[in-house]
């Protein structure tokens, strides 16, 4: 029996939390992710889990002490979002080459500057080549069902990585919405008992964790790693099925919204997908060919499967919720065109970067995107191909 | 899954490497030849040496083997040619030379 509740993004990644009951969360406070620690160290300071709570100093502790707490063998998270994020790099690239399926719940964040606390994906696309899988939701309701299917996908043994469970920002983390939960004991029996095979404190087989590498062995040891991450784009698949089972509600790589016939398709990660819905709904309504692709897993980039999605598509927009500074695209817009280009398929693409620093997107600025792709497709004059949407110019 | 140390070698394939190059074991660095690190190279004058072994506990990488209290000549799989046992010798047992041996 599912519960009806209304949560904040934040609340329901705490109580998903709760429910997996985790050996150790370590965590320091940055606002908007704040919330996740603070609720949970309640949970944790009533009993309600028997999680071994630790307030460290700043968020390059908070990782190291997970990495710590999970090569000894315990289950472990964290939280944080934007300049906590940042202060973490060292140590994100030491958990991924470890094999530690340390779970992370990332509330995007801008990153400074100009200083500003809102949302948009600098903080977790600038991780994005950190060997973590990346997976990212649109609501409250997937941010909760994509936590609760981590560890699953994280300490799958053709895997064994660690993983960043991204949602928006204030838009989702701190409004509240429907939402429905799963009951604590479906969680429990769904995540199940972390038993790694070998861990530090194993007393049976002594072991040694990140040893020093010569040249000799590193690019062997980045290939073997890159193999455990593609291994995860099928683990991923395998999971949701079986959350399907329980919960009713389905994932897959990504989400096809009146896809398969448009000519016009957008590609977008995170709460602005709900947005692009509306104003897709009502695009055709007036009979205009228009659908979405929205992003769940972005790192493995599922390229093929994306590239095969949008074949039927006469002109795209990749929607970039960061700016590179690399003058011609995005991160997706990279991606998406590299898929492209592989799969021998050449459409219009046009990189559209989006609500920077917590900029409010509203159907209406998505409907201007389509105006823009049928304009392409009847004009064929693809025009400037590196676009800033809702830019006052 | 512990795998035999003995085959994590520098012409492993990327198949076949330790997860996250793991190291299931223990008291096994001295299976890892990391003298091909060192640059000057000690020589060991055993006529000089009074065996006096002051320069058996200043070796950072145990490279100096010790039998019956007496030292034998250096461990060149693993000396780094670091030179503090030619520098503590009183007796001018240990010469660097420059370059590998």
């Amino acid at each position: 029996m599912s519960i009806r509740e209304r949560l904040s993004g934040n609340e329901a990644v705490a109580n998903a939390m709760r429910q997996i009951n985790p050996d150790v969360m370590s965590a320091f406070p940055i606002t908007p992710s704040t919330e996740i620690p603070f609720i949970f160290s309640s949970f944790a300071a009533n009993g309600e889990v028997d999680t071994e709570f630790i307030p460290v100093e700043s968020e390059h502790s908070a990782l190291s002490a997970a990495i710590g707490a999970q090569a000894a063998g315990a289950r472990s998270l964290t939280a944080t979002s934007s300049c906590g994020l940042a202060l973490m790099w060292e140590m994100l690239y030491v958990a991924a080459s470890n094999r530690l399926p340390i779970a992370l719940a990332l509330v995007n964040r801008t990153l400074s500057g100009p200083i500003n606390i809102n949302c948009d994906h600098s903080d977790s696309m600038g991780a994005r080549d950190s060997g973590w899988i990346q997976i990212y939701s649109e609501n409250n309701q997937e941010v909760y069902d994509n936590f609760v299917q981590a560890y699953r996908i994280a300490e799958h043994p053709s895997v064994r990585l660690p993983i960043m469970i991204c949602q928006d920002g204030f838009i989702t983390s701190a409004a509240v919405e429907n939402i429905e939960l799963l009951e604590d004991k479906e969680v429990k029996e769904f995540v199940g008992e972390y038993c790694p095979e070998n861990y530090l404190l194993n007393s049976r087989q002594s072991q040694s964790i990140g040893p020093y590498a010569v040249s000799a062995y590193c690019m062997e040891a980045k290939r073997a790693q890159l193999e455990a991450l593609k291994n995860a784009k099928q683990v991923v698949l395998e999971v949701a099925e079986e959350f399907a089972g329980i919960s009713g509600r389905s994932y897959g790589l990504f989400e096809e919204y009146r896809l398969a016939d448009a000519d016009y398709a957008m590609v977008i990660i995170g709460s602005a997908a709900g947005t692009a819905k509306d104003a897709i709904d009502q695009l055709r309504a007036d009979g205009q060919k228009v659908g979405m692709l929205k992003i769940r897993l972005f790192r493995p980039f599922p390229g093929e499967e994306i590239a095969a999605a949008l074949k039927n598509a006469r002109v795209i927009a990749c929607m970039d919720r960061t700016e590179s500074f690399n003058s011609q695209c995005g991160p997706l817009g990279a991606e998406v065109k590299n898929a492209l280009y592989n799969a021998g398929q050449a459409p219009v693409v046009i990189n559209y970067v989006y609500g920077l620093g917590g900029r409010d997107v509203a159907v209406e600025n998505i409907a201007s995107v389509y105006a823009d792709l049928i304009g392409i497709d009847k004009t064929k004059d693809a025009g400037e191909k590196y676009r800033y949407l809702s830019l006052r110019d | 899954m512990a795998i035999d140390v003995n085959k994590i070698t520098e012409t492993i394939y990327w198949t076949d490497i330790t997860e996250g190059c793991k190291i299931e074991a223990s008291g096994n660095s001295k299976l890892f030849n990391t003298g091909d690190w060192r640059v000057d190279t000690p020589v060991f004058i055993a006529e000089k040496c009074t065996q006096c072994l002051l320069c058996v506990p200043v070796c950072p990488d145990s490279s100096i083997p010790v039998n019956n209290y007496k030292r034998a000549d250096f461990d060149f799989a693993h000396c780094k040619g670091c030179g503090i046992c030619a520098k503590v010798c009183p007796s001018g047992a240990i010469e660097m030379k420059m370059g590998e041996r």
